[in-house]
């Protein structure tokens, strides 16, 4: 990243920082809302506000708790998308994932109580060893991961259709329910505090702490040129394909969730991954990797289902939803294409210094070993 | 263009060291002939694998794969997806990807159908609708991907979602009626063995083979999804090809519509997202040895892809397999046969610095000042 080491402005640490990291935390934080990344929440926030406005109800704290509630497994989804994006593959196979969990759940534990926590350590191994066979098709066999995870989508959503017949069968004990369903009673203001809230801030805080962990660096920086992460030794195959794990294992946790609240059926998760997806892009990740933050893909997901809620309050009518979430996507792309250069490059006055520099720089090269004869 | 250079590498490095004359005629070829046909053969050479086993599979129920009417069946089944994948061969081509066909193609039904009313006096102006319709949407994918700067992905994702709440809010259950002639040309065929659907398929296919081959677009097609910004420092215009390959892939997607259309008599509002064109079509484009990333690959190699597909899907049929299992083997097909293929293409790369990297006459041409 050439343009990521010339120096912004003369600062102490002279050609190491990025403007991003620059300067006091209030400063840091505005230059971080223009980002892609950062905007979203500004967005969120502009949302939220529209939301109250129109059903000021929605802003009492239980509403708003359940709300977040309701959010969650497609908030979790979104960040363990992000994962796969950010590594610059994709994960289509979410929704089937999701769909596998639920129907697991549905007919391992039936009726029986003591099967509750056998079933969990077995989704979470089956959602572990999707994400294996995803992240070493891709990685080791080099198919393209859309093709790869298309591929598990069919195979894993066909299975599941075969084996339920389509409809839905088996249902779990309550106390199973519960994850997805109930909460803590009687706290203080917000009268109740359900469990998949509680979850999502143990996701997000855990997720928070990986991208900063030295895999979380080495994520981004294979998303960001995997043949340069190579050759600095990162292992390529192993970050990617454990991001593939995470993924699975976030759409096994959605499932659980989803469990409490949709029931057992194969097509609980249908549509999950171009949510995630959306969710993810709404947050300022580049699709092809490298660019973006954890939080802004949950950030993506809250803002999505508040557009919803919004629309809903608004009494539109339900189908013209897929219209305004595709208009809502484009446009929020299309204003953050170019503007994730504010946060990873030099400042106006320094970009439009540099022609003088490769206006010098042809000399010493010699036209013969640009064409590459080395 | 390095994309060009890259596809000829191999045929010059052979052992066997062609005379210098040879070798210069072999860099200035257009596309790579000699490295596509290696990844085209090997297409060809699973649906063959698969042809075969289909016809002993056919065989055990007791029935004949070569029989007249199955023939039909599976060629029919390949034309609508088989145009669609040509339409989805230009745009992954050219770097970008289109997700929005299955909105498209139920569009393109729904306003044909509603605009030909049952009447033949209508087909004209029905089919010319349909298609401008087609592609003043690819017209629109293709601007915000070129100018705008949007991901293909999103764009397609985006408009397919604006097309699929339009097709929701204003149609439920079928809509209008396909026009008699439309119906016959659905029926019709050569000798009762290749459905009229087919030999637009291969008309089409054709075209645009030549156009990829030969034209300045095609290359520019090819230039522009091995590296846009090399593709643009060369003196390229990238966004007239993008915009052009959204465009023709919208209308091939429009035409694929009024196959189905001629089949099924009504326009119908879910028929595309029920046919799962998008994925599908991508599946298709790179079993056929398309590169997803775009700048390399053939229209010849994707029609193999959905021979693939079509010739499975047809012995599943008769074999009764249940219709949910059939997406697992679709599934593990794609993966399998992609596997097989995405490794070989890998290994076939012409190394880079190697010691057997051929001395090409463009970088010589240019002089050394020293």
């Amino acid at each position: 990243m050439s343009a990521a080491t010339s120096t912004p402005s003369g600062s102490a640490t002279a050609g190491r920082t990025l403007p991003l990291s620059e300067g006091s935390l209030l400063q840091r934080l505005l230059r971080g809302a223009i980002t892609p990344g950062g905007a979203v929440f500004i967005l969120l926030a502009v949302l939220f506000v529209a939301v109250v406005w129109v059903n000021p109800s929605f802003g009492e704290p239980p509403q708003l708790i359940r709300f977040i509630g309701r959010t969650a497994p497609i908030a979790i989804a979104a960040m363990g998308q992000y994962y796969v994006i950010v590594s610059g593959e994709f994960d289509l196979s979410m929704g089937a994932v999701i769909a596998t969990q639920v129907v697991i759940a549905g007919n391992y534990i039936g009726q029986d109580e003591s099967r509750v926590l056998p079933a969990l350590a077995l989704m979470l191994l089956i959602g572990a060893a999707v994400g294996v066979v995803n992240g070493l098709a891709t990685t080791l066999l080099r198919v393209p991961s859309f093709i790869v995870t298309l591929g598990t989508m069919l195979a894993l959503g066909g299975l599941v259709r075969y084996l339920t017949g389509g409809a839905a069968t088996g249902n779990p004990v309550d106390s199973f329910r519960q994850i997805g369903r109930g909460g803590i009673e009687d706290v203080p203001v917000l009268d109740v505090l359900p469990y998949p809230v509680i979850i999502l801030a143990v996701v997000a805080v855990a997720s928070v702490l990986l991208m900063r962990s030295p895999f979380g660096r080495t994520l981004i920086a294979a998303g960001d040129n995997p043949d340069a992460a190579g050759l600095a030794g990162a292992h390529v195959w192993w970050v990617k394909t454990r991001a593939f794990m995470l993924s699975s294992l976030s759409a096994t946790v959605a499932g659980i969730l989803l469990v409490g609240y949709a029931g057992v059926h194969p097509s609980v998760g249908s549509g999950y991954e171009f949510q995630a997806i959306t969710a993810v892009v709404l947050g300022g990740v580049v699709l092809g990797g490298g660019r973006g933050w954890v939080l802004s893909a949950a950030a993506g997901a809250f803002a999505l289902e508040l557009l919803f809620s919004f629309l809903n309050f608004q009494e539109v009518e339900s189908t013209w939803r897929p219209t305004v979430q595709g208009l809502i996507i484009i446009l929020a792309v299309a204003a953050g294409a170019r503007a994730w250069s504010y946060g990873r490059r030099p400042s106006r006055t320094a970009e439009s210094a540099p022609p003088a520099a490769p206006a010098a720089s042809p000399t010493p090269a010699r036209p013969g070993t640009e064409t590459g004869e080395n | 263009m390095s994309a060009t250079t890259d596809h000829t590498s191999p045929s010059a490095a052979e052992p066997r060291e062609p005379r210098d004359s040879v070798r210069r005629r072999r860099a200035a070829r257009p596309a790579g002939a000699a490295r596509r046909l290696d990844s085209t053969g090997l297409i060809y050479l699973v649906l063959v694998g698969v042809i075969a086993i289909s016809v002993v599979l056919t065989g055990m129920e007791g029935r004949n794969f070569f029989s007249q009417g199955n023939i039909w069946a599976v060629l029919t089944a390949m034309s609508v997806l088989g145009l669609i994948a040509i339409g989805q061969t230009l745009v992954i081509l050219v770097g970008s990807l289109d997700l929005s066909v299955p909105y498209v193609v139920s569009l393109a039904t729904v306003i044909a159908a509603g605009g030909m009313k049952g009447l033949d006096a209508n087909i004209a102006a029905a089919t010319f609708n349909a298609l401008a319709l087609c592609a003043l949407v690819g017209l629109v994918m293709g601007l915000l991907v070129s100018l705008l700067h949007v991901h293909g992905f999103i764009a397609s994702l985006g408009i397919g979602l604006v097309v699929s709440g339009y097709l929701g809010t204003n149609y439920q259950g079928s809509h209008g009626s396909a026009a008699p002639g439309l119906r016959l040309l659905g029926r019709s065929g050569i000798a009762g063995v290749i459905p009229t659907a087919f030999v637009i398929l291969l008309v089409s296919a054709l075209l645009v083979t030549l156009l990829l081959r030969y034209t300045r677009l095609g290359h520019h097609l090819y230039a522009i999804g091995g590296n846009q910004s090399v593709a643009r420092m060369s003196g390229v215009r990238t966004a007239l090809p993008v915009i052009t390959a959204h465009v023709l892939c919208s209308v091939f997607a429009g035409i694929a519509a009024l196959l189905l259309l001629s089949r099924t008599g009504v326009g119908s509002p879910t028929i595309g997202s029920q046919g799962r064109y998008d994925l599908l079509s991508i599946a298709a484009v790179v079993l056929g040895g398309t590169l997803l990333a775009g700048g390399k690959g053939s229209v010849i190699g994707t029609i193999g892809g959905v021979a693939i597909f079509a010739v499975l899907d047809n012995v599943m049929g008769v074999m009764q397999v249940n219709p949910f299992l059939k997406d697992f083997v679709r599934g593990f097909v794609i993966v399998l046969a992609v596997a097989v293929y995405a490794r070989r293409s890998v290994v076939r790369r012409p190394p880079r610095f190697g010691a057997s990297r051929p001395v090409l006459p463009v970088p010589s041409s240019k002089g050394d000042p020293a």
